[in-house]
C-alpha cells in the first residue's frame, strides 16, 4: 500500500512539474528572436541607405542651395542640376494620371462588375497577372518600337510623350488589380440596395460601389504613380538623356514633350557612371550630387508611397470599427 | 362600370430609353478598358518576336547561327564584333538570381512568419510599414549604394573580391530588394492558414515554434513556392542595379565565380540602350537587344506561369 502511495505521489508530482514547470522554451525564445531579426536587417539596411544618402546630401543644399534644382544637366559638378529631371519625372506622372488612372480604374470595375465568369474574362486576368510580372525593360523595348520608332509623327522619337505613354502602360496592371480588389471588397448589400430601386448597373456602380472602393482605389493609385516615378529600365532604352541637355530658350510646350528629355531616376543613372572628381568651385563631386538627387526623388516616391500605407491604414481601421 | 385599366405593355418596363442608351455605352467603354490589355500582351509579343527574328536572320546571313554560341578560345559578349555568346549573359544572370533568392528567401519568409505569427497588432503596424517604405525604393536607388556602400564597405572585404562591382554585389543589392515582395506574398500565404489548424496544434501541446514549422509552414507551401518562383523572375528581369553594379563586363566569358563582375542579360541591354544613341535599329548589334530582351521575356513569363500553377495546383482547400 505505501509502495502504491508512494508511486502515485511521485508520479502526480512529476507530472506536475512536467506541466507547470515554469522552464523556459528557450528554443522559441530563439526561433522568435532569428524572425525578428530577419524584419531588423530589412529596417538597417534601409536606416544605413537614407543616413548615408542625406548625409552626403547635405553640403551639396548647403553649398548650392537652391541651384541644386533649378539648375540644367551639366558636365561640372559645380553647376548641374536637378531641374530637367524634376521637370520629366513630373510630364511623365501626369501621362500616368490621365492615361493608366481611367483606363485602370475602367478595366478593374469591368472585371468586378460587368464580367461574366466566361473564358474570355479569365483569359483576361490572367492577361493582367502576367503583365504585372513582364520586366520594365521589356516595356521598354516595347515603348522604343511603338511609340520611338513606330509613332514618331505623334512622339516626336525619343521624348517624354514616348516615356509617360509607355509607363502609363507599365502600371496598368497595378492599377487594374488594386481597383479590382477594393471593388470585390464592396459589400453585397449595396448593390443589392440600388438594383432594388430600379438603378441600372452602370448608376449603381458610379453612385455606390466606386465611392465605397475610392479609398482603395486612391492607394492603387497612388503606388502606381510612385513606381513609375522611380522607375528607369524602360527611359533607357526609350533614350532619356543621361549626359548634357541643353534647354533652348523659347521653346513651345510641344516642342518641349517632343523634344529630348531626362528624369529622375535616369538623372541618378548618369550622375552614377560620372567620373568623381570635385568641382572646382564648391569641391562636390557627382556623387555627392547624386545623393541629393536621391533625396529628391525619394521625398517625391515616399511621400506618395506613405500617403498610400496612412491611408490604407485608416480606412481598414473605419471598416473593422 | 368599372373603369378598365390602362394596358401595360412590355415596352413600360423596359426604361428610359436615354438611361438605358448610356448603360449599354458605360458596358461598351469599361469593356474596352478591359480589352486594351489584351491588345498590350500582343504588342509586346509581336514586338518583341519580329524584332528577335528580323536579328536572327540577320545573324545567319553575316555571322551564322554559330555566334549565338560563341566557341572561340575565349567566348564572350561582344555584340560590336558580331559575337554573341548567349551563356556569358545567362550565366551572369542565373549566378544574380541566384544569390539574390539565397538573400531574399530566408529574410522575407523570416520576416513573413514574424508579421503572421509572432508579432502583435500593434507590433505589425510598426513594423509592416519597413518593409513597405524599403519596397516603394526605387531599383536605381539601391543600384547607387550597391555601388558606394554595398561594394566597397561589405562585399569586399567580406569575399575578398578584386573590385566594388561583381555580381555578387548586384545579387544581394537585388535581394534585399525583392525581399518585400518575398515577404508580402509568403505572409498572404501564411495568414490564409486557418486558425483551427494552429489551434488544434497548440491543444495538442505543441510548441509555438513546432506549430509554426510543423504545423503553418507545411499548409502554406505552395504560397511560399509561389513566392519564391516570383522574387526569382522579378529578380532575373531588374535592370537598374544590374546595370550598376555588376561590371558589366561581357569579356569575362562564361564566369562562374559571382565574386568576378560579369553581365547580366539585363546589364547588357541597357548598355546597348545607351551606347546606341546614333544607330537606332539598324545594326545587328543594336538588333541583339530585342533577341536578349525575348529570352528574359520568356524566362519570367515562364516563372510567373508556373507560380500561378503551383497556387492552384497545390491550393490546399480548407
Amino acid at each position: 500500500m505505501a509502495i502504491t502511495a508512494a508511486i502515485t505521489t511521485s508520479t502526480s508530482k512529476s507530472v506536475r512539474a512536467a506541466l507547470t514547470d515554469s522552464k523556459r522554451d528557450v528554443r522559441g525564445y530563439l526561433f522568435a528572436g532569428v524572425l525578428l531579426l530577419c524584419l531588423l536587417t530589412a529596417l538597417l539596411v534601409l536606416t544605413v541607405l537614407m543616413w548615408d544618402v542625406v548625409a552626403s546630401a547635405i553640403p551639396v543644399f548647403q553649398k548650392r542651395s537652391t541651384g541644386f534644382l533649378t539648375n540644367d544637366l551639366a558636365s561640372s559638378p559645380d553647376k548641374a542640376g536637378v531641374s530637367q529631371g524634376i521637370w520629366g519625372s513630373l510630364v511623365i506622372a501626369g501621362f500616368v494620371i490621365v492615361l493608366a488612372f481611367p483606363i485602370g480604374i475602367f478595366a478593374g470595375v469591368y472585371l468586378e462588375e460587368y464580367a461574366k465568369s466566361n473564358r474570355l474574362t479569365r483569359f483576361i486576368e490572367l492577361n493582367i497577372r502576367n503583365l504585372a510580372g513582364v520586366p520594365s525593360v521589356v516595356y521598354g523595348i516595347l515603348g522604343l518600337v511603338v511609340f520611338v520608332q513606330g509613332l514618331t509623327w505623334f512622339t516626336g522619337g525619343r521624348s517624354v510623350i514616348a516615356a509617360g505613354i509607355t509607363l502609363a502602360i507599365l502600371v496598368l496592371p497595378i492599377i487594374i488589380i488594386t481597383t479590382a480588389e477594393s471593388v470585390r471588397a464592396v459589400p453585397a448589400g449595396l448593390r443589392e440596395a440600388g438594383f432594388g430601386v430600379g438603378a441600372t448597373q452602370w448608376e449603381v456602380t458610379r453612385d455606390h460601389v466606386l465611392p465605397y472602393a475610392a479609398p482603395g482605389i486612391l492607394t492603387g493609385t497612388m503606388l502606381a504613380v510612385a513606381r513609375a516615378l522611380g522607375e528607369a529600365a524602360p527611359l533607357l532604352l526609350i533614350g532619356a538623356i543621361t549626359g548634357r541637355l541643353a534647354s533652348l530658350p523659347g521653346e513651345s510646350i510641344v516642342d518641349q514633350l517632343q523634344g529630348k528629355f531626362t528624369a529622375m531616376p535616369i538623372v541618378i543613372y548618369g550622375w552614377a557612371n560620372e567620373v568623381n572628381k570635385p568641382g572646382k568651385i564648391t569641391g562636390l563631386t557627382f556623387e555627392d550630387l547624386n545623393a541629393a538627387a536621391i533625396v529628391v526623388l525619394l521625398a517625391m516616391v515616399l511621400l506618395l508611397n506613405g500617403a498610400a500605407i496612412l491611408l490604407r491604414n485608416r480606412f481598414e481601421k473605419r471598416r473593422q470599427g | 362600370m368599372v373603369t378598365t385599366p390602362a394596358t401595360l405593355l412590355v415596352s413600360d418596363f423596359r426604361g428610359n430609353p436615354r438611361r438605358m442608351r448610356k448603360e449599354r455605352f458605360m458596358r461598351g467603354l469599361l469593356f474596352a478598358a478591359a480589352a486594351l490589355s489584351i491588345v498590350i500582351s500582343a504588342l509586346i509579343v509581336w514586338t518583341l518576336f519580329t524584332e528577335a527574328w528580323t536579328f536572327l536572320s540577320g545573324l545567319i546571313d553575316e555571322a551564322g547561327i554559330g555566334a549565338l554560341i560563341d566557341g572561340g578560345k575565349a567566348p564572350g559578349w561582344y555584340p560590336r564584333n558580331s559575337r554573341f555568346d548567349i551563356p556569358t549573359i545567362v550565366y551572369g544572370t542565373l549566378i544574380v538570381s541566384m544569390v539574390s533568392i539565397v538573400v531574399a528567401a530566408p529574410l522575407g519568409l523570416g520576416a513573413a512568419v514574424y508579421l503572421s505569427e509572432y508579432a502583435s497588432p500593434r507590433a505589425r503596424r510598426v513594423l509592416k510599414p519597413i518593409l513597405e517604405v524599403l519596397a516603394g525604393i526605387p531599383s536605381v536607388v539601391f543600384g547607387f549604394f550597391a555601388l558606394r556602400v554595398l561594394g566597397p564597405d561589405l562585399i569586399k572585404p567580406l569575399f575578398d573580391t578584386t573590385q566594388n562591382t561583381s555580381l555578387l554585389v548586384t545579387g544581394v543589392a537585388i535581394g534585399v530588394l525583392v525581399t518585400p515582395l518575398m515577404a508580402s506574398i509568403s505572409e498572404d500565404a501564411l495568414r490564409s492558414v486557418p486558425a483551427s489548424l494552429r489551434e488544434a496544434s497548440t491543444g495538442l501541446g505543441a510548441r509555438k515554434s513546432t506549430t509554426v514549422v510543423k504545423v503553418v509552414l507545411p499548409a502554406a507551401v505552395s504560397g511560399i513556392i509561389a513566392a519564391l518562383l516570383i522574387s526569382v523572375s522579378r529578380a532575373i528581369g531588374e535592370t537598374m542595379i544590374a546595370a550598376l553594379a555588376s561590371g558589366r563586363l561581357g569579356q569575362s566569358p562564361r564566369t562562374t565565380d559571382p565574386r568576378d563582375p560579369g553581365l547580366p542579360m539585363t546589364s547588357a541591354m541597357a548598355q546597348l540602350a545607351v551606347g546606341s544613341d546614333q544607330v537606332v535599329g539598324s545594326t545587328l548589334a543594336f538588333q541583339s537587344l530585342f533577341f536578349v530582351g525575348a529570352l528574359l521575356f520568356l524566362m519570367t513569363l515562364a516563372l510567373n506561369m508556373v507560380a500561378g500553377r503551383v497556387v492552384r495546383k497545390f491550393r490546399n482547400a480548407y
